[in-house]
């Protein structure tokens, strides 16, 4: 309770000091040369874009902390499909307005709210939607596909990062007259990584019983 | 402004119950999500306080959506986790103690 009060005095004290303005000056100031125009993806892909290169870093190594602890025979079960006929027929329909919303979140995030991190979640999404309904979903199978889709955001980024390096540039700083390009295509790559990541993540998740009473034992 | 006060209080009454929930809870899945709800608050926290002149701060705001990010992954590796806990030993918390096999959550 303490910690309560104590926290929102400071967030009073903060509220009524000057906000320093500074940054979001020279943010303005700069926005032209970032190759988009939504200042929140300007901060994110390019003035800031260590952060969300270290951020899908963080997302891999997540996903595949996630696959290594699963059982691999419980990642594709078909006790867990749901056989819901209602669910059924309403996938036909959601999944490609789903995949239709991502593309556009992808699309819209140069000129206003959306990107890639959104795209992706709604990616993930389908396809936890396609597994509840029990669509084929093979590339889900620990194996090329699946490695292959959760580093190709991070590689594709890290390819853009070291490119520019390799220019002349800096590490990260894109050459001002194709930003807008390599955004974009460090924006697909992103979206399909965090999309499988997620979704690798919510179909990691060690299911089967029979084996428990074994590894109970063992401890 | 008034409104982003709003949430910006809002963010510190949802880090105060989430705090308390992370302290005084037992079951693993219900301090997951208290530990979520304590994250939730800083962003509210964060998304509300950064204000200038004219509209949001857009820093802060990039700031959240990566935070926001790596806590998804977080919380899913942390059910992951949990899950696998649950599977090797049957216990829902962390202590050796009694409450071994059923809930463990005392609310």
């Amino acid at each position: 309770m303490g910690f309560v009060v104590a926290l929102a005095a400071a967030v009073l004290g903060a509220a009524g000091a000057a906000a320093p303005s500074e940054l979001s000056d020279q943010l303005q100031a700069s926005l032209a040369r970032s190759g988009v125009e939504h200042p929140v993806t300007a901060v994110l892909l390019n003035f800031r874009s260590y952060d969300t290169l270290l951020e899908i870093g963080v997302l891999v190594i997540a996903g595949m902390a996630g696959i290594s602890l699963a059982s691999t025979n419980a990642l594709e079960d078909p006790a867990l499909r749901s056989a819901d006929s209602l669910l059924y027929a309403l996938q036909r329909w959601f999944v490609p307005v789903m995949l239709l919303l991502a593309a556009y979140l992808l699309w819209a995030g140069a000129d206003r709210p959306g990107g890639a991190f959104q795209a992706g979640a709604v990616l993930a999404a389908t396809g936890v939607l396609m597994r509840l309904g029990g669509l084929p979903m093979a590339f889900i199978r620990p194996g090329i596909l699946l490695r292959l889709g959760l580093v190709l955001g991070f590689a594709v980024f890290l390819l853009v990062a070291v490119a520019g390096a390799l220019n002349g540039e800096a590490f990260l700083a894109y050459p001002v007259t194709i930003a807008g390009g390599l955004i974009l295509i460090i924006e697909i790559g992103l979206t399909f990584s965090i999309g499988m990541i997620l979704l690798a993540l919510f179909v990691a998740a060690p299911v089967t019983d029979e084996h428990e009473p074994e590894e109970g034992g063992g401890l | 402004m008034s409104l982003n006060l709003l949430y910006a209080l809002a963010g510190v009454a949802l880090c105060g119950i989430g705090l308390a929930g992370f302290l005084l809870l037992n079951h693993l899945l219900r301090r997951l999500l208290a530990f979520n709800l304590l994250g939730s608050g800083v962003f509210l926290v964060l998304v509300g306080l950064a204000q200038h002149g004219d509209g949001p701060d857009p820093v802060p705001q990039a700031l959240v959506l990566t935070g926001i990010v790596v806590a998804i992954a977080a919380t899913a590796l942390a059910i992951v986790l949990i899950r696998r806990y649950f599977h090797l030993t049957g216990r829902t918390s962390l202590d050796t103690g009694n409450n071994a096999g059923d809930g463990g959550g005392e609310s």
